[in-house]
């Protein structure tokens, strides 16, 4: 009887799974990593525009014919640039973003491992 | 000696901090898109306002000749003001000026056409904003200069007369 019980409660537990509503999930990892273009500084997710309406069916077209996340990336930073991007690229107007954490963290490091160095000396 | 080169790089970084301000405040929050020309122009396939038909951006845009695709809606204001300046454009021969309905009613956009004349000789419905978006645009009024399918020249918001010059020089 208790093993009935344990499968019948495995069964609604897996039941649950499906109810998730994840249809759109692809399309909205897409559109959260997407800039509105009119109320800047909110993703085309979060935004309710026209503009950013128009991007989201825009993102379902190109997943239905067959697009892959970098293309559909690669298509929107064409028209509008990188700034469109909340995770742009490494390029020449990027690189300081990129290398200057990694500068820092080796320049602090050399320091502290300097230091370290001569306490031991 | 120590406490020098503290003052120093005390100084140094005020200096820095003090240009990233001065720079950056005095920048626009606002971003505008890079304006990229010479890109080829999307293929697509959309329906025209006053016949219904549907019809290949293939068909409408030839090489070798200059085309104007302006992004209008009749609840646009700016819009409005650059009537004119397309409807002087119109009266050039070189010149074939296609309109883009953007998100709009066609009752009215056929009102908004019948009371301040059509300057254009074909105009595409863009009913949920998706073929502007191919075009690179986000919003309306924008113009795009195409010549043998590429995009030469855009503008974003309205035409006026020094915009009008800049284009009649442009395809002469």
């Amino acid at each position: 009887m208790k093993i009935f019980k344990a499968y019948i409660i495995i069964f609604f537990i897996l039941l649950c799974k499906n109810l998730f509503a994840d249809e759109n999930s692809q399309r909205n990892e897409i559109t959260k990593n997407l800039r509105c273009l009119i109320c800047q500084g909110q993703s085309v997710y979060d935004s309710d525009s026209d503009f950013a309406n128009s991007m989201k069916i825009l993102v379902d077209k190109k997943l239905d014919q067959g697009l892959s996340e970098k293309e559909i990336y690669i298509f929107f930073k064409e028209k509008y640039g990188d700034w469109i991007l909340y995770d742009p690229g490494l390029n020449k107007n990027t690189y300081l973003l990129w290398l200057l954490p990694i500068l820092i963290f080796v320049f602090g490091g050399a320091i502290i491992f300097k230091r370290s160095i001569f306490k031991n000396n | 000696m120590k406490s020098k080169s503290v003052q120093y790089s005390i100084i140094l970084i005020f200096l820095i901090i003090f240009v990233v301000f001065y720079k950056s405040l005095k920048d626009t929050n606002i971003y505008t898109p890079d304006v990229k020309i010479n890109n080829d122009i999307p293929i697509f396939s959309t329906e025209l306002l006053i016949s219904n038909d549907e019809l290949s951006s293939t068909k409408i845009f030839e090489t070798d000749k200059f085309y104007l695709l302006n992004i209008w809606a009749s609840w646009c204001v700016p819009c409005r003001d650059e009537h004119p300046i397309l409807m002087s454009l119109s009266k050039n021969n070189k010149l074939t000026i296609i309109g883009m309905n953007y998100k709009d009613n066609k009752k009215n956009a056929k009102s908004f056409l019948d009371e301040l004349g059509n300057p254009y000789k074909k105009i595409i419905v863009d009913k949920n904003g998706t073929n502007s978006i191919e075009w690179g645009a986000f919003g309306v009024p924008e113009t795009f200069i195409i010549y043998n399918n590429k995009i030469i020249k855009k503008y974003i918001g309205p035409l006026n007369q020094e915009l009008l010059m800049e284009i009649q020089k442009l395809i002469k």
